[in-house]
């Protein structure tokens, strides 16, 4: 097998089957979490707000007041982490190709120059992610397996994706079919591991607004 | 009939919801909730990380409700949650939280901790893991009416002295007032101040209230231990008075967990909304003033500041009113940092002061309360809640700090404008 | 015939060729220079290339074609000027090529077969196509089966160079899915110096190129894994694209004929495989360096790359799955939900058991039986 067969390999069965467990997986979460329901509160709400469900999804990206001096590198880490993140995958050229594929959807790129800063960025923050979690007691104590999992499989594509564009340690078809290769493996862990959270976090973010709207409070 | 451990993972399957399994998926063990704990910024202990305290708890979620863990649990994969390890998590459940909600207000990922320790401990409580002190108070709720053992009696001396010092004539089980009144056991036995207060102010803005004889104990032991099945019959008690009375409204007292077993879980635990209001006595007062039904003469040259109950504020969102109280009678408030809905619970909240076994853990964590009092500098301290005032009161005096503690409807009753001929 | 400069000319050599042919000496120093360039090798190394190249007898070659369409023998036999492409037949002397010789049947075999016994050991065996393993019959010459021929050829060759993607690769017949059996010589020649010169048609010069090296040195080039020579196949076309630049810029053309195409900007979303395709044209470019694919607009579609008909549509962005569609996802979506009532269902009886056992808890029930 040749480093371009291996490439189509990648782009396609494996790519297909990762996709579809990828889709299952994470349907099958929602439903798993939907499902459960709640119980309707039969409490009066304090104010009769829809919307606070949706104001905590997005103000609880902002750190609340006191928290950001309590523990900065998790906080800056986060951040740098996430937004390098976002802007790898969603602003890339080619990622933008990928997902017009997929979805009919297209959207301005950016410079493959910031794209790459973003990512450089991402690794370093994860890194010392990684670092504060064995340093410091609480996540240290937290942490199992699984987080481990979840930071190997999420840097994966960030390095090998790096690597490739780069030409490092290997040839650029083998690169990229291992890119290719730790994507899908993050396609295929996502949906059933801590990285779930890319989706249920706007589920526990919304209920946690709700509860606390009922009450009044802007949470 | 007994506690049993397959009763509260029974207990724990039922109480497992859409919002806990959300919570569970997401959380990415940052820690951060940690940072929010005064459990831990206190001591330092990464046992009181307030999700940690959650693990058997969601080791069912996992096991019972997850694809992953049905697998695991049909190849024998997984360990079940055991009574040893229940019994561990005993104190991380009870002594160790408050309900304060203060974590669930910092998690990025917006889990709800306190929502969460509230159900777990129904299935705390029905496998025997709850403390013993705490059993021993709902047992005296359930019995006797309220959980320090207080009956009718009592209340009656207290009115009866009321009336002397006040002359104001305290109406009990008056039909078609509009105001049902309640109190809490500690301010029965502590703070004979309340009663007073309220007899003054309600004369003076000329509406009508009544205490029931059969309902006078606003505190609810059931939802602190997490046995809704008594926390129902605690509650029902004053629902059936005020249905009887047909008051327009309930007051709950200077008390945060009993506005919240009455005003967010009372419906939900009778199981139908409820066909009167229920409102925090500073709800009430701020109505009153604002309507002009009350006035307040003179300030309070005192530099002061106010203690935001946990119940209150943050899980009962009554944060405007006791300023807009204070600025009326104070001259000289101050806000504690983190003032509002992200202040420092006392430490006592949640059936901790009423837990011995965690007295020294309690007293220990008080010291963030301290450093808050510190910074404004101040020797008075106002609050809302008898037992955030009790449990500061005590950490005051560990702490051999010369602050007092005031309720805030005593403050504002100091300096009603009474209009003694009617 | 015009002799443009008196030179020792010695009968049967590479000299005598280009002589006869009014190359001069100094075209011809020209032309070793340049590939000099393309093989890597120091400028110096011209001047006794020409010399060596000069001098020697002019190579026997046997050319078999086997599975193809032709376009490799036309890529190479194109040009009728003196180029740098068709100094090929000035550096050999073509002993049998069943598509340009005049002999054909038994008189074209029997050429084969002298040219076989007078150069036995050190004739240059040239493949274009690929051979079919499935039946002799899809594709014989004079009656005898590709794979037949191609061993016995093999035999007495000095060693073998595989021209185009097909020779080398197996290419465009073995595509998906494959209805013949092809295979490249690769695959069937184990023990004869193979160098592959892919290409869908291959660069006539780098042909040449591999020719004067062998004269030159004796040998073959130095390969990469694939068995191309690495002075030709380094390099990704992408890696020495014009239009890098946009690409790096994030400046792609969208369609053909938009306003980003007419500027030039890169070619990437139009399915350009220039990034995982190594070959020369950036470089050499086609028609005595005229241009290239990318330079006229299109995108590299990839075919000095074994595999690369099957490697996904050429018009579809290298970073777009190749068969996964929406409404695969569509499908998966809904085997999802299936799962996720069904889980929804276990959840749900799950949780009215524990319902259905709950005992009201009375004061009693708070502590455990002592034992
Ligand atoms: S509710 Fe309060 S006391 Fe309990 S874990 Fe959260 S922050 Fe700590
Ligand atoms: S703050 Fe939230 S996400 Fe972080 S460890 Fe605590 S519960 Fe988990
Ligand atoms: S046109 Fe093709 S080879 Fe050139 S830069 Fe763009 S992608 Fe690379
Ligand atoms: S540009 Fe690409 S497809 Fe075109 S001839 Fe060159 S290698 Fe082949």
């Amino acid at each position: 097998m040749t480093h371009l067969d291996l490439l189509t390999f990648a782009r396609g069965s494996a790519l297909n089957w990762a996709l579809i467990i990828f889709v299952i997986g994470i349907v099958l979460r929602l439903f798993e979490i939907f499902g459960l329901s709640r119980k309707a509160d039969l409490a009066t709400p304090r104010t009769h707000s829809p919307g606070s469900g949706w104001r905590t999804m997005l103000a609880r990206s902002i750190p609340p007041p006191g928290m950001l001096k309590r523990d900065p590198v998790t906080y800056i880490g986060g951040y740098v982490f996430h937004l390098g993140l976002l802007f790898a995958i969603f602003f890339f050229a080619p990622h933008i190709e990928f997902f017009r594929s997929m979805t009919g959807l297209h959207w301005p790129n950016l410079p493959t120059a910031l794209v790459d800063a973003s990512v450089v960025a991402a690794m370093v923050a994860l890194g010392m992610l990684l670092a504060h979690r064995l340093n410091n007691p609480v996540k240290r104590m937290l942490s199992g397996f699984g987080d481990y999992l979840a930071w190997t499989v999420t840097l994966l594509p960030l390095l090998t994706g790096y690597m490739a564009y780069h030409h490092l340690l290997f040839e650029y078809t083998l690169m990229l079919s291992l890119h290719l290769f730790s994507v899908e493996l993050l396609l295929v862990v996502l949906p059933f591991s801590k990285l779930f959270h890319t989706f249920s976090v706007f589920i526990s973010r919304w209920y946690n607004g709700d509860i606390f709207g009922r009450k009044g409070v802007a949470s | 009939m007994s506690a049993t451990l397959a009763k509260g993972i029974n207990s724990f399957k039922e109480v497992i919801d859409a919002p806990i399994a959300s919570f569970f998926s997401s959380c990415v063990h940052c820690g951060l909730c940690a940072e929010a704990c005064l459990f831990y910024t206190e001591t330092g202990d990464a046992e009181y990380t307030p999700i940690h305290k959650l693990e058997p708890l969601r080791r069912v979620w996992q096991q019972e409700y997850t694809l992953l863990g049905k697998l695991g649990k049909m190849l024998g994969l997984s360990k079940p949650v055991t009574d040893a390890e229940l019994a561990a998590w005993e104190p991380l459940v009870y002594d160790s939280c408050t309900l304060c909600g203060r974590c669930a207000m910092v998690c990025p990922v917006g889990n709800d901790m306190t929502y969460m320790i509230r159900k777990m401990r129904e299935g705390m409580a029905a496998s025997g893991h709850a403390p013993e002190d705490l059993v021993g108070a709902t047992m005296r709720s359930i019995t006797i009416g309220s959980p320090m053992g207080i009956k009718w009696p009592a209340v009656l001396a207290q009115i009866k002295h009321v009336q002397a010092e006040t002359g104001i004539t305290v109406p009990v089980d008056s039909p078609g007032a509009e105001y049902l009144v309640l109190m809490s056991s500690m301010e029965i036995i502590n703070f004979p101040e309340y009663l007073s207060a309220l007899s003054r102010i309600f004369k003076q803005a000329g509406v009508t209230w009544t205490l029931a004889q059969d309902a006078f104990e606003a505190t609810n032991s059931g939802i602190q231990i997490g046995a809704s099945d008594l926390a129902r019959e605690i509650v029902s008690r004053i629902v059936v008075a005020a249905e009887r009375l047909q008051v327009k409204c309930v007051i709950s007292p200077e008390c945060g967990h009993a506005f919240t077993a009455l005003r967010w879980e009372g419906p939900n635990l009778m199981g139908r909304p409820f066909g009167f209001e229920v409102k925090h006595i500073l709800e009430v007062l701020d109505e009153l003033h604002a309507a002009g039904k009350i006035k307040t003469k003179g300030q309070d040259a005192r530099p002061l500041t106010y203690h935001d109950p946990c119940q209150i504020a943050r899980r009962g969102g009554v944060v405007e009113q006791p300023r807009r109280l204070l600025n009326a009678v104070a001259v000289d408030f101050r806000e504690m940092p983190d003032a509002g809905v992200m202040n420092w619970c006392c430490g006592g909240g949640g059936g901790v002061s009423a837990n011995s076994r965690a007295e020294p853990l309690r007293l220990e964590v008080f010291k963030h309360k301290k450093a808050q009092i510190e910074a404004v500098e101040v020797q008075t301290l106002i609050t809302a809640c008898a037992n955030c005032r009790i449990v500061m009161e005590e950490g005051l005096e560990h702490y051999h700090m010369k602050v007092e503690v005031v309720g805030l409807t005593e403050l504002v009753a100091q300096y009603l404008v009474e209009d003694k001929t009617t | 015939m015009k002799i443009t400069q008196k030179a020792e000319i010695i009968p049967g050599t590479v000299g005598e060729g280009l002589a006869q042919r009014g190359v001069t000496r100094r075209e011809f120093l020209q032309y070793c220079s340049t590939l000099a360039a393309l093989l890597a090798l120091p400028p110096a190394m011209a001047g006794a290339m020409a010399e060596a190249i000069s001098k020697a007898r002019r190579q026997s070659v046997i050319w078999l074609s086997f599975q193809e369409c032709t376009g490799c023998t036309e890529s190479i036999t194109r040009s009728h000027s003196p180029t740098l492409e068709n100094l090929i037949f000035d550096l050999i002397s073509l002993d049998y090529h069943h598509t340009l010789q005049a002999a054909s049947g038994e008189a074209a075999e029997q050429a084969r077969m002298q040219a076989m016994k007078d150069n036995d050991g050190k004739y240059l065996l040239i493949v274009d196509g690929s051979i079919p393993l499935g039946n002799p019959g899809y594709s014989c010459i004079a009656g005898i089966s590709n794979l037949d021929m191609l061993v016995e050829t093999a035999k007495g060759a000095a060693a073998i160079v595989a021209v185009g993607t097909c020779a080398a690769f197996g290419g465009l017949p073995m595509a998906d899915p494959n209805p013949t059996g092809a295979v490249s010589v690769g695959d069937i020649i184990k023990d004869k110096p193979i160098i592959n010169v892919p290409g869908c048609p291959p660069i006539p010069v780098v042909m040449t190129g591999v020719l004067a090296h062998f004269l030159t040195f004796g040998g073959l080039p130095e390969m990469d894994a694939l068995g191309r020579p690495k002075s030709f196949y380094g390099e990704t076309i992408h890696d020495r694209c014009y239009r890098r630049p946009f690409y790096d810029q994030g400046k792609f053309a969208q369609s053909f004929d938009d306003e980003a195409a007419r500027k030039g900007w890169c070619l990437f979303k139009l399915g350009c495989k220039g990034p995982v395709t190594y070959n020369a044209c950036a470089t050499t470019k086609w028609n005595d360096g005229t241009s290239f694919p990318i330079q006229s607009g299109h995108g590299c579609i990839g075919c000095s790359e074994p595999n690369f008909w099957d490697a996904g549509s050429f018009y579809q962005a290298l970073s777009m799955p190749v068969t996964a569609t929406p409404s695969m996802l569509a499908g998966a979506a809904a085997v999802g939900a299936a799962a996720g009532v069904a889980i929804t269902w276990h959840n749900r009886s799950t949780k009215a058991a524990a319902k259905a056992v709950h005992e009201k808890v009375t004061v009693q029930d708070l502590t455990r039986e002592v034992k």
